[in-house]
């Protein structure tokens, strides 16, 4: 049985996977269709999937700023609010940015390097 | 207790200013980061305390002989009831001013603490949202998590759902398996010793006193004797050419590959101040493993913590030692 966490990472799999084949305009999907392609993709284990499961799934990931619901028509389609590379480049920016508080939020393994110390750093792994 | 309240005022300057000042430029720093380490989190502490007792000694000093009698005093005055001998004195606004100014500060201090905690918390949490859909466990490591990213990139994530050190596939790729070895056992080092809580102190002492500029110096140089208490940890196991060489690759390769998706790492030439004085922090860290210096000797290791535990004392005698003497 899939845990709350695996559900919403293969619901934002779907949707991501929806943007990319389908482009930005056209990434919205209904929770019917969405519960419809995890019963798919997943090894079939027997257990049937709610579509309130998948809904709870996405209340989760809109309360989370990563799904956007389009309310207009019924029943509601949902979309990702951007893309997983979006996403992967603002995680890199929290990581690789000198925000004030950064570091108290993470550790990083090496910090910003000078250009004196890029040089040095450099004839070392010429070296080796 | 008048002399008292000047001699809190004294250290009070001495600590917010030139005392910090000194620490951050001393270079038997980086050969007994520990006891550094506890220095610096004595002198926050102390001067703290210094600031909110030189005001509320002073301003409680019509009300009572001592801090005691003063604070009896002014619970007194406060439920309306005759406080005993002192009443006919009463309480001027320069005092009433002082005792104002200790409980602001005192608040001030408390709520940023815990405002920084929890926005720290929001961040960590969003960080790890993100983290857990956009990355696979490690199949070698235990709380490893790989995102799959050109870029080489090694840092760890404290708290929320369990720690994490989190790897780059573009990391995995260029490091051999002793160098991967120094880097976890680096970031796992952060972690075991609980760096984060350190650094979430001093943060939030920045932010508390954002025009003290020794507040900024003391969370750099303390972010920054973290990172050689994780390179000995990782020194521990890892030969020391090893450990650097991880780094260099780490830092050269996080400038070169996918530069273009990534914020400018470096160099640090024309860039903003906290930017350049992280690339002094690492060029301190480098020339400590590139040029070892022997740790400090253990007796000038207890005197740096005999003195820390001094500089706690003095405040806190200076208190209460009135209340004794009266």
């Amino acid at each position: 049985m899939a845990t709350l966490g695996e559900l919403e990472r293969a619901v934002m799999d779907l949707l991501w996977n929806q943007i990319d084949s389908a482009g930005a305009e056209d990434a919205a999907l209904t929770a019917n269709t969405l519960r419809d392609r995890l019963a798919r993709s997943s090894s079939a284990d027997g257990k049937e999937l709610a579509v309130t499961t998948v809904l709870t799934v996405l209340s989760r990931l809109e309360k989370k700023g990563l799904v956007q619901r389009e309310r207009d028509i019924r029943p509601h389609r949902y979309r990702a609010v951007t893309s997983r590379e979006e996403h992967t480049v603002e995680l890199m920016h929290e990581v690789l940015g000198s925000a004030p508080d950064r570091e108290a939020v993470l550790a990083r393994f090496i910090g910003t390097v000078s250009e004196q110390e890029a040089e040095t750093l450099r004839k070392i792994l010429a070296a080796g | 207790m008048f002399w008292a309240s000047y001699l809190l005022a004294a250290l009070a300057v001495l600590l917010a200013w030139p005392v910090p000042v000194l620490l951050s430029k001393a270079r038997w720093t980086a050969r007994a980061p520990m006891a550094a380490l506890i220095l610096w989190q004595a002198i926050a502490l102390a001067g703290g305390l210094s600031m909110i007792g030189a005001m509320l000694t002073w301003g409680l000093e019509p009300l009572g002989e001592n801090l005691l009698a003063g604070l009896r005093g002014l619970a007194g005055l406060l439920v309306g009831r005759p406080a005993g001998p002192a009443t006919d004195h009463g309480l001027d606004p320069v005092h009433v001013f002082a005792l104002s100014a200790a409980l602001l500060l005192t608040v001030h201090l408390v709520f940023t603490l815990l405002l920084t905690y929890l926005r720290i918390r929001r961040q960590r949490n969003r960080h790890r949202d993100l983290l857990n859909l956009l990355s696979s466990p490690s199949a070698h490591s235990p709380a490893t998590l790989v995102i799959s990213h050109p870029a080489p990139v090694a840092y760890c994530l404290p708290g929320g759902e369990g720690p994490v050190t989190v790897l780059s596939e573009g990391l995995l790729e260029l490091l051999s398996p002793e160098e991967l070895d120094a880097v976890l056992t680096h970031e796992r080092a952060h972690l075991a010793q609980r760096h984060d809580l350190l650094l979430l102190a001093f943060a939030a002492w920045r932010t508390a006193l954002p025009w003290l500029p020794t507040s900024q110096l003391a969370q750099r140089a303390v972010s920054e004797l973290t990172e050689m208490l994780a390179d000995d940890a990782a020194l521990g196991s890892a030969r020391r050419e090893t450990l650097i060489r991880a780094i260099a690759v780490v830092a050269s390769g996080g400038r070169d590959a996918g530069a273009a998706a990534l914020p400018p790492a470096g160099p640090a030439a024309g860039l903003p101040g906290a930017a350049e004085a992280e690339a002094a922090s690492t060029a301190h860290r480098l020339r400590r493993l590139l040029t070892p210096q022997p740790a400090l000797a253990a007796g000038g290791q207890s005197l740096v913590v005999l003195g820390a535990a001094l500089l706690l004392s003095v405040p806190t005698v200076l208190l209460i030692a009135p209340g004794l003497a009266g």
